[in-house]
């Protein structure tokens, strides 16, 4: 691989990433961040705060029906989109690549079983099936839904590592291995599943996009994390109903939602095509 | 071409048996007692009523006595009686399901008119400004979801302008024009992500049929290079958009969820919502097998159509 193959990163697409690492870091760090408040503090019982109050230097971004500060609560609140996703993420790229690679390897009667269980679990439309599950277990904490949702996931990485392994299956490296008697599972492990893992995250990072849309509609309906734990999709919800008194409270959560999809794809793209151009020039 | 009809219609069946048991299972199986639904907690004290009405509901037979009853109903079209409302579940199912088809249809038909030129237009002018355009609009509409997207059509053109209501439905009955008014916004909102998905395919598709040789033949021709582009361009790559549309209708059914309960239409969507808030677990079941087959049934009939447009694949097979 040439070095001037390599595309360089748009400007844009860098802004994107930096987007991503504030989120990430505010998360991880909420706790810590000096002049962040506490997203539960109801300022209008202490006297310090008012409801739907504009903007100022005490509430950067104003605070909302609950006189609880806006900025304090994105910040929070991307905790549990970010949880939601890393744990589908892992969960699918674990469980998922175990299992295509395997029947995509080994095909015959596992294929036919495993392949058939993933599409009856795909028959249902996602939404459909998290807001079911999630309803039926009546519990709504963060563990739960990450946990239902790193379930789900397993399935659509099933079927897209499958699809990488019948690829990989035939190329010179495995016939080779086959040829002088390596054993199966050896063959499996280090020949197999290191080649998928490229396609495999090239597909986690669209992916965590969709998980962060689903569990942000999911709160939009109240059905996900349990208030006053915050996050984006229960706080556009609670806000809307003053929508008409107050527009800002709804417009901040729903930006961080989509400035955090947007850039997942911008950056998911930009890693897809600067891979084809690398396979390209091989 | 019959033996696989055949073969794919026992597929579908296979897999709705599938999903019917699944759904079963997981209502089933999941904490929460569906006597609960049936008679309130203080009501609970009188231990023989209690008994009664488990009996009365079946509710004592093992799981797979129950699921095979509910199969054997289902297969006549009785998907068993809503705990709540007492109507059957198919009734409401099939008082519900015209709104929600409309909305699917419309945010479909509304998709394609407006993804078509703009795929064809950044295929046609690839690697130019128009191209990275269009890409980035698409990026854009991908990443706002239905409920972001209602809620800002509501403020400007319900609040703001006044020109639309925000919420409620008016049915094709009451005249087109109250109904298109009702329809048009939770439409537009589902429609964006759609128009960014099939932009993408249409882009894609056209792009790699205008190397074909019969282009460059139509093009020595002198043919216009729109004739071309529409005639002889998008009937081929119409083949792979009826696919993604066929795929994306999961999707879209969890945004009509999504969107009729923001608009408060009274969907299929808002019944299955209003059906887990009351621990309806007839109903939960009888909508989620329902929309499973739609999904499994739309995309078997994409695959046949897909096979009587072209022959190629008939013979593949």
């Amino acid at each position: 691989m040439a070095a001037g193959t390599r595309l360089r990163m748009p400007i844009f697409t860098r802004l994107c990433v930096v987007w991503l690492a504030v989120i990430v870091l505010g998360a991880v760090l909420a706790d810590f961040v000096p002049g962040l408040q506490d997203p539960n503090h109801q300022g209008f019982l202490f006297g310090t705060s008012k409801t739907n109050d504009a903007p100022s230097w005490a509430h950067l971004l104003g605070t909302d029906n609950n006189s609880r500060d806006i900025l304090a609560r994105i910040v929070y609140g991307g905790r549990v989109s970010l949880v939601v996703a890393a744990t589908a993420v892992a969960t699918g790229t674990v469980f998922g690549m175990l299992f295509g690679c395997f029947v995509g390897y080994v095909r015959g009667k596992a294929d036919a079983v495993v392949m058939s269980t993933v599409d009856v679990i795909l028959a249902f439309p996602g939404l459909v099936l998290l807001l079911t599950v999630v309803t039926l277990l009546g519990r709504r904490d963060l563990v739960v839904i990450a946990a239902v949702v790193g379930f789900l996931s397993i399935p659509p990485y099933t079927r897209v590592a499958r699809a990488q392994a019948l690829a990989v299956s035939r190329r010179e490296f495995v016939l080779a291995a086959e040829a002088i008697g390596t054993k199966k599972r050896t063959i499996l492990f280090r020949e197999v599943i290191p080649n998928c893992l490229p396609g495999c995250m090239g597909y986690a990072l669209v992916n965590a996009a969709v998980i962060i849309l689903l569990e942000g509609a999911l709160a939009f309906l109240g059905l996900s994390v349990q208030p006053p734990t915050a996050s984006w999709g229960n706080m556009v919800n609670a806000a809307r109903v003053d929508i008409q008194i107050n527009f800002w409270p709804v417009v901040w959560p729903s930006l961080a939602l989509v400035f955090t999809v947007f850039s997942l794809n911008n950056v998911g793209d930009f890693i897809r095509r600067s891979r084809a151009v690398r396979s390209a020039a091989l | 071409m019959l033996p696989f009809i055949a073969k794919r219609i026992v597929r579908l069946a296979a897999t709705l048996v599938a999903v019917s048991f699944l759904t079963f299972l997981l209502v089933n199986l999941l904490p929460g007692d569906a006597i609960n639904a049936l008679i309130p907690i203080d009501a609970q004290q009188d231990r023989e009523f209690v008994e009664q009405v488990r009996e009365e509901w079946g509710l004592n037979d093992p799981m797979l006595v129950r699921y095979a009853r509910w199969l054997g109903d289902a297969a006549t079209g009785d998907f068993g009686d809503s705990i709540v409302t007492s109507r059957t579940v198919s009734d409401e199912i099939f008082h519900r399901l015209p709104v929600t088809a409309e909305l699917m249809l419309v945010t479909v038909g509304l998709s394609v008119l407006l993804a078509v030129p703009l795929g064809v237009a950044a295929a046609y002018r690839e690697g130019t400004r128009v191209d990275q355009f269009v890409s980035g609009l698409s990026q854009v509409f991908l990443s706002i979801p239905g409920f972001v997207a209602g809620l800002f059509l509501i403020y400007v053109f319900a609040m703001k302008l006044g020109w639309l209501p925000a919420t409620g439905w008016n049915r094709l009955s009451d005249g087109l024009l109250d109904n298109l008014k009702t329809v048009i916004l939770p439409a537009l909102s589902l429609a964006l992500i759609e128009i960014a998905v099939y932009t993408r395919v249409v882009r894609s598709d056209v792009i790699g049929t205008l190397q074909e040789t019969y282009v460059l033949s139509a093009r020595s021709k002198g043919l216009k290079d729109r004739y071309i582009l529409f005639r002889h361009c998008l009937r081929p790559s119409s083949l792979t958009l009826i696919t993604v549309v066929g795929l994306n209708i999961g999707s879209l059914l969890g945004g009509t969820v999504v969107v009729e309960f923001l608009f408060a239409m009274p969907g299929l969507g808002k019944r299955l919502l209003d059906a887990i808030f009351q621990r309806d677990f007839m109903m939960v079941q009888g909508i989620t097998v329902f929309i499973a087959t739609v999904y499994v049934a739309v995309n078997t009939l994409v695959d046949l159509v897909y096979m009587v447009v072209d022959p190629r694949i008939r013979k593949a097979d």
